[in-house]
């Protein structure tokens, strides 16, 4: 633990990519293998399963540290982190564990079987044994909340340089669903490939925008003389559901989300295409709620993603079928390498074979002739229930993450009101102990009605001086949020908008955000609610 | 109807009616008895100014030429009757508590203040007294200090790395107080101290107060790049990302401030390293300072004084909160973080008389 400890705080310590990966191979070469697997589980999204449920953690916490609750939930608005409030809080010690990584995350799922009294006598006493760097680190195994500051592509290079395998054969090899337990590191960077678990996905590959905000508008020509000519590309429209890789091997199906999450038994639906497609198949597409064949917004489908069971009325409301971009592998061999064009024409004769052509749909080219034809074709994108545009030059392999060059996401502007902020709460991270999680209001006659929280969209400096306003105009405190003066006015961007019975102001905006504030506006010039229902286009 | 009390908190500053004078009064009045240097407790514009000796030419240059007294610790004036002494706050240089009594009641005004003696500053001593007034910049119990030896044993070793590593090492903290006390503490057996105008100003004008300082070397466009290289620079936060900063690339560049015992906070400031050394009180600190006077009530002036003032009454202190302009995380007095604001980069063009919230230092909060 101790290694780990100074890894992540070495990691904290600088801020130059080369420092990172230096901090990083060295922690590689210090510790035993066990401890390298359990490490890259951790930096790459796999936590141990939280054996203490969050609340009693804190408990303890507030316990061991000899304060008044109150106080303690007052650091922990000042921290911004829970790990780091529980080990800041507790009275310091100058011990310092000796166990390894490997040994503490095993204790930790050890106690799946013990009694709360037990749980409690091991934690205060692991508590005791541990520096105050060492119990923060501990603290994130044990809440499970173990975000760190670095990214996983730089973990990739670290251990690329130690074993001499190249990075894209690395992320494929720590993709999908393994145990730090029982893979081991030797398996992981021998030469050949051994026989792969069949589960496992490949990297995504990702669009890079070809426009970063919709103040920074790219134009026909623009695009002609960064892409060059129109004919090198196949264009198709950009799906908002969730983006999916889909598997059928050795007569087993799985289907996993972009977020690495085995999902396959969230998709019922599915399973009946997957199950008729030839084994050693992997296809790349999105999945979206459909009614009458026609894709449905982004909202229908979230109400059935996070449920534990799917219902029968779930499913009838918000049934789901896939939009295949791309196909990865064919007759078990890895097709990643061949051409955009050679990869679709395969995807083509595999939809074309389905007997589940409603569902096994497949992401129809949009044709066109100029840049400036598709220009107008993407002004159309918000009628199509998409996102916006995708280019893929038709030459490209399918690579690993988020690439320049070959896939560009066009994607429409968003739509936007003017609101007024009414309640701040504080940020978390390196926005703890600032003010910068806002709700925004709308007019509903004399009366601000909330619509949208945001948390995002602007800069440093700004939010800087959003809290300096908020710390002086707080009108009532209610817990962590703070009621503040009705004054200042930001323009909220969002991509969709619907009719929501949760929501005092019955709608519901997807990815919400502050695109400026509009230091020219008084609040009284704020839209309405009405201007937001008019979007609903009903 | 109640007595006056001896001190109020006026829309000026602290007042005592009695003997007609102010203590770090942030808008003009005619006689201003102040605690230390700082921006946000010695303000320009007062007809008198009544310091302790070791603030006397920092005032000077920051405020220019001003009408000002200074006394020792422990040595006492009497104002209408009322009896001030000056009493050591261990903050910075020449810093001060002020101690009012007047027929038999005592009252002591902290300014800000830190308990651990840090080698430079006239270390801090409790006054006792029946109304303390005091600050609580770092009033959570998050904020706990490690003894400064510690914190200094890892700057060398973080130095003497990149001394080897062949990066210029820049150490950022403000210019009255953190500068001194880093140069002073520093490990000159690794290499020389190069200084940035702005501080090498404040240490010519401690230098003219007689204070012995570290020998320095003021950085001008002609000092050698690689012999920068081989020492170590301390600047002042306004130069974190200037030009001026990043002429010395390739460096490594180490913040030094309370607020670092945060990750957030630390984060937000893009150091390579965060360095938590404070020139104010931590959470242990405060209370004990308190504990130590004696006093019949606290009134707690800037810092988190909302959960301070609670915690204490629920220990069984007596403690109100005060609003004052002091450089308070709740109330930092300008929009931009004072660190950032006031100094100027351009060592060329270091003014004599610097504006606002220079040197405001910690008090700000963890800005961005």
């Amino acid at each position: 633990m101790k290694a780990f400890a100074q890894l992540f705080l070495a990691l904290d310590e600088t801020n130059k990519t080369n420092e990172k990966v230096k901090v990083l191979k060295d922690y590689f070469n210090s510790v035993p293998d066990t401890d390298k697997m359990h490490m890259l589980a951790l930096f790459s999204g796999r936590q141990p399963k939280r054996q203490i449920n969050a609340t009693l953690v804190r408990n303890w916490a507030i316990g061991a540290s000899h304060l008044p609750y109150w106080l303690f939930e007052e650091s922990y608005q000042v921290v911004g982190d829970l790990a780091e409030t529980m080990a800041l809080l507790m009275p310091q010690t100058d011990n310092s564990s000796s166990k390894t990584l490997t040994e503490w995350i095993a204790e930790i799922n050890a106690l799946a079987n013990k009694t709360e009294d037990e749980k409690k006598a091991w934690l205060l006493d692991s508590w005791a044994m541990l520096d105050s760097q060492e119990r923060f680190v501990f603290n994130k195994l044990l809440t499970g909340s173990f975000r760190v500051g670095v990214s996983q592509s730089l973990v990739i290079k670290a251990l690329s340089e130690i074993s001499g395998l190249d990075a894209a054969t690395l992320t494929h090899r720590i993709m999908g669903n393994w145990l730090p337990e029982t893979y081991q590191y030797a398996e992981l960077v021998q030469e050949q490939g051994a026989a792969d678990d069949i589960s496992r996905p490949y990297p995504f590959f990702l669009a890079y925008p070809i426009q970063e905000t919709s103040e920074k508008q790219r134009s026909p020509e623009e695009l002609r003389a960064s892409l060059g000519d129109e004919s090198e590309w196949q264009a198709e429209w950009k799906w908002d559901g969730i983006r999916a890789q889909l598997i059928k091997r050795e007569g087993k199906i799985f289907i996993w989300s972009r977020g690495e999450d085995l999902a396959t038994d969230k998709f019922p639906e599915l399973h009946p295409f997957l199950n008729a497609l030839p084994d050693g198949t992997v296809i790349d597409g999105e999945i979206l709620s459909f009614q009458n064949g026609l894709p449905m917004p982004f909202n229908v489908l979230q109400t059935r993603i996070g449920r534990k069971n799917l219902n029968k009325k779930i499913l009838e409301e918000s049934p789901v079928a896939v939009i295949a971009y791309d196909c990865l592998e064919y007759n078990g061999e890895d097709i990643r390498t061949k051409t955009q064009a050679e990869r679709r024409f395969t995807l083509e004769q595999l939809q074309a074979a389905t007997p589940f052509p409603e569902i096994f749909r497949i992401s129809a080219l949009i044709p066109f002739d100029s840049w400036e034809e598709l220009a107008s074709i993407r002004e159309q994108s918000r009628a199509m229930i998409a996102e916006g545009i995708m280019l893929k030059r038709k030459s490209a392999a399918y690579q690993v993450g988020r690439k320049r060059g070959d896939w560009w996401k066009w994607k429409i502007d968003p739509l936007s009101v003017d609101a007024v902020m009414i309640y701040a709460q504080k940020g978390h991270g390196r926005r703890a102990d600032l003010y910068t999680d806002y709700t925004f209001a709308v007019w509903d006659g004399d009366k601000l009605v909330p619509f949208a929280k945001a948390y995002s969209g602007l800069t440093d400096q700004e939010i800087n001086k959003v809290d300096y306003f908020v710390k002086r105009n707080t009108l009532e405190k209610f817990g962590p949020v703070r009621t503040v003066k009705p004054e200042l006015v930001f323009e909220i961007g969002f991509e969709g908008i619907n009719r929501s019975t949760r929501h005092k102001s019955g709608i519901a905006l997807r990815f919400p955000r502050i695109l400026r504030w509009r230091h020219d506006k008084p609040k009284e010039e704020a839209d309405t609610l009405e201007t937001l229902k008019a979007l609903l286009g009903e | 109807m109640g007595k006056k009390p001896l001190l109020e908190f006026t829309d000026r500053g602290i007042y005592c009616d009695k003997g007609r004078f102010y203590i770090d009064p942030w808008k003009p009045v005619d006689d201003a008895v102040i605690t230390h240097a700082h921006g946000d407790h010695a303000y320009p514009g007062n007809n008198h100014y009544l310091a302790h000796h070791f603030s006397k030419e920092v005032l000077l240059y920051r405020l220019g030429d001003i009408q000002l007294q200074t006394v020792a610790y422990g040595e006492k004036v009497v104002k209408n009757g009322v009896e001030i002494s000056l009493h050591p706050a261990g903050h910075v240089i020449g810093s001060a508590q002020i101690r009012i009594a007047y027929q038999g009641e005592v009252w002591v005004v902290s300014g800000d203040y830190k308990v651990e003696d840090d080698g430079i500053s006239a270390p801090f001593e409790p006054v006792p007294c029946h109304h303390f007034i005091s600050e609580c910049t770092f009033g959570m119990p998050v904020y706990k200090w490690k003894p400064q030896k510690e914190v200094f044993d890892d700057i060398n070793k973080w130095w003497a790395g990149n001394l080897q590593n062949g990066a210029a090492t820049v150490l950022v903290g403000y210019s009255l107080g953190k500068a001194q006390r880093i140069l002073q503490n520093l490990d000159l057996s690794i290499g020389k101290v190069y200084t940035h105008g702005v501080i090498e100003n404040t240490n010519e004008a401690l230098r003219r107060n007689g204070i012995r300082l570290n020998p320095t070397e003021r950085i001008t466009p002609d000092t050698p790049k690689e012999d920068i290289r081989k020492g170590i620079v301390i600047a002042p936060p306004s130069s974190v990302g200037s030009p001026w900063m990043r002429r010395f690339q390739p460096y490594s560049f180490g913040y030094c401030s309370g607020w670092m015992a945060i990750r957030g906070a630390k984060k937000r400031r893009a150091a390579d390293r965060g360095f938590v050394l404070s020139d104010h009180a931590d959470w242990d600190g405060l209370i004990s300072a308190i504990d130590a006077t004696g006093c019949e009530c606290v009134y707690l002036t800037h810092g988190y004084t909302a959960t301070f003032t609670r915690y204490l009454n629920e220990a069984g202190y007596n403690a109100r909160e005060v609003h004052t302009l002091y450089g308070d995380d709740e109330d930092p007095g300008m929009p931009e973080s004072p660190e950032f604001a006031g100094e100027q980069n351009s060592e060329t063009n270091a003014s004599n008389v610097l504006s606002f919230g220079e040197d405001l230092g910690e008090a700000g909060g963890p800005a961005l």
